[in-house]
């Protein structure tokens, strides 16, 4: 890969790359461990003539980018836990009106305020299922900053694509960590720019008419045409209506347009899979402890993998029931008291040989954590 | 351009009861924007929930109708990404000043221009006639059924301290005034706050024996005074309408742009 070489933070990795994404408006307001997001936008954004907001919490942030991006630019906002949650209810209005946006959830300790300063990932069923009503969400992480600047890019386009928000979800150690990074060169990511009508003024447009793949060319607001935009179930001119069959019709595009397409946005990683005997299933920060430990114990013939799951939403059950098929044991190593983990025995045959290895205290799980319960498991004692 | 040409025609009949204010306001806003000959395409109008947020449907503007509260938040965004276009935010009182009261001091502070319209009611009346911040002590409503004991507040001295630039109050019985303003608010470069006080009829004027639509637009008249009149003197309770700010300040997009114009292409 050609570029520039920076040794930065993850936080300043995830502002890189969502420049490169094509990102034009960013709002925030400021909260540990996200707060260095805002900080580089207020100074980047300007010198590419974007615009920075600092608003007066996070509720106005995430409906300033909505707001933003319905008049045709690339929107972000980044928080955390707390800050995440008063999104939730704008986080749905953007689903239910198909406002492209990313928003960046740079994990801590919860619940409430927790753990400000140390690492969680407790969020993943938040960004799931925080928002009220059925819909489908896509959330994506990363372990380290080259994964974090490519994932990042993948939001943007994923967000243009279909029109959805879609969620990042990183963590305190990968946020605050600097490590190398190679800022790719123009054109080395392909971007995904925003579909648009190509009705024209003066004939009757329909924003919320979805075309055959579930896409829809909006016209920007502002633009020649004039239609509505409501977060109640709307027909295809953007107008209330609670007509069943408009109703039935909208939820369904809602949830077929990412369900469907779930290929276009699974990405993970996978490490020693064909013979292993042991499957390590992780992700963000956790998997940096799992990589190593799979490294180090293959030295040592130790038939152990890795499963690095880069897309947490919609789950890619396909792809964790393939690569676990032949392994005898799998041990989720996540953050939290086991919330991908469920997800994980839902998707393999014989959930049965599906098993935990967490840190809930603040700290990243090491290696040596790993190990210890791969001894237990394996019937070696601690 | 008529006025009818200003509205969504197929979405008529509205959905507000009979001898609400909410289109009496709807009408004057009309003939305000037609007055100033302003295009269509020119005219975002962000709305929150409520009865009054229903207005954003009915117009042939760009209309966006979000969340509670929020309007003015999301109207920041599309006004900061396009200062071009004219933004227009009708908001009831419950939404502009409960659960919308935080984004309602900041956008005022920041002096962003934009039109707010409290379309002040005070009551909840999409929910059934609940109290709300303006419903004032003693008040009877839904959830204060033996006297309201909250004390409601002042409008436009909340917007004045918060920062709003321009800043008025009227009526529905006052509809040339009520134009007249809605076209100053619009006109007007930086953040504008028109409170409106509109009746309603179904919940609380009911609960309050303030009588049928016609008798509380003529409390209006009777209970109202042009800002500076010596009747207020005699008749503190009387309620001031009028411009009560008006003044230059320097405006947020304008600012923001000048942010751009120094540091833009100096990369670090």
């Amino acid at each position: 890969m050609q570029g520039k070489v920076k040794f930065i933070q993850g936080n300043e990795v995830c502002v890189e790359a969502a420049l490169y994404a094509g990102l034009e408006f960013f709002a925030g307001y400021p909260i540990t461990p996200s707060t260095e997001i805002a900080e580089a936008m207020s100074a980047r954004l300007p010198q590419i003539g974007g615009r920075f907001l600092q608003m007066e919490d996070e509720i106005s942030s995430i409906c300033a980018i909505i707001g933003a991006s319905l008049t045709g630019r690339k929107a972000m906002t980044a928080t955390s836990g707390p800050g995440f949650s008063l999104m939730q209810e704008a986080l749905g209005y953007a689903v239910m009106t198909e406002i492209p946006c990313v928003i960046v959830d740079v994990q801590r300790g919860g619940p409430s305020t927790g753990l400000p300063t140390h690492v969680g990932q407790g969020d993943v069923n938040q960004a799931r299922y925080g928002t009220h009503g059925d819909h489908a969400i896509v959330a994506l992480t990363a372990s380290n900053h080259q994964d974090m600047f490519a994932i990042t890019v993948e939001a943007f386009n994923i967000a243009e694509t279909f029109r959805t928000p879609v969620i990042l979800l990183f963590d305190e150690v990968t946020g605050h960590m600097r490590e190398k990074v190679v800022i790719p060169e123009k054109g080395e990511i392909s971007l995904v720019e925003r579909l648009r009508t190509s009705v024209e003024s003066g004939v009757d447009y329909h924003p919320y008419l979805p075309r055959e793949d579930g896409r829809l060319p909006m016209s920007d607001f502002g633009g020649v045409h004039r239609y509505n935009v409501t977060g109640l179930y709307h027909d295809m001119w953007g107008f209330p209506s609670d007509d069943p069959k408009i109703v039935y019709g909208l939820i369904r595009h809602l949830m077929d347009k990412i369900q469907n397409y779930t290929g276009n946005m699974t990405f993970f990683r996978q490490d020693h899979i064909e013979d292993a005997h042991t499957v390590l299933v992780s992700y963000g920060a956790a998997a940096r402890s799992a990589r190593h430990l799979v490294e180090n114990r293959r030295k040592r013939g130790e038939r152990l993998g890795l499963l690095e799951l880069q897309t947490l939403w919609p789950f890619p059950g396909d792809v964790v029931r393939k690569v676990c098929k032949n392994a005898d044991y799998i041990v989720v190593v996540e953050l939290n008291t086991g919330q991908v983990i469920r997800e994980v025995k839902l998707a393999v045959d014989r959930p049965e040989r599906v098993y935990l290895a967490n840190r809930i205290d603040g700290q990243l799980i090491s290696p040596t954590d790993i190990q210890n319960i791969l001894r237990l498991l394996h019937g070696k004692g601690v | 351009m008529s006025v009818k040409d200003y509205i969504r025609e197929r979405f008529f009949p509205h959905m507000w009861c009979p001898g609400c204010g909410h289109g009496v306001v709807l009408n004057a806003m009309i003939r305000a924007v037609e007055s100033l000959g302003m295009s269509k395409n020119e005219i975002v109008m962000v709305s929150g929930i409520g009865c009054s947020a229903r207005i954003s449907g009915y117009v042939d503007f760009h209309s966006m109708h979000t969340i509670h509260g929020r309007a003015l938040a999301f109207a920041t965004g599309i006004k900061m990404s396009r200062p071009e276009l004219n933004v227009i935010v009708p908001m009831g009182d419950g939404d502009a000043l409960a659960i919308g009261g935080n984004h309602f001091l900041h956008a005022a502070r920041r002096n962003i221009e934009m039109t707010a319209i409290v379309m002040n009611n005070r009551i909840y009346g999409m929910t059934g006639g609940q109290f709300s911040p303006l419903s004032g002590y003693a008040a009877a409503a839904s959830t204060a059924p033996y006297g309201n004991i909250d004390h409601g507040f002042d409008i436009a001295k909340l917007s004045e301290a918060a920062g709003a630039t321009f800043v008025a109050r009227t009526t529905t019985y006052h509809v040339h005034e009520l134009s007249r303003l809605i076209r100053d608010a619009i006109l007007h470069e930086g953040f504008s706050v028109l409170e409106v006080l509109t009746q309603c009829p179904t919940y609380f004027g009911r609960y309050n024996r303030a009588g049928d639509a016609p008798e509380m637009m003529e409390t209006y008249k009777n209970r109202t005074v042009a800002v500076g009149s010596e009747k207020k003197n005699q008749d503190p309770d009387l309620i001031e309408r009028g411009v009560f700010v008006k003044k230059e300040l320097p405006e947020y997009c304008r600012e923001y742009e000048k942010v751009i114009e120094k540091n833009q292409q100096k990369q670090t």
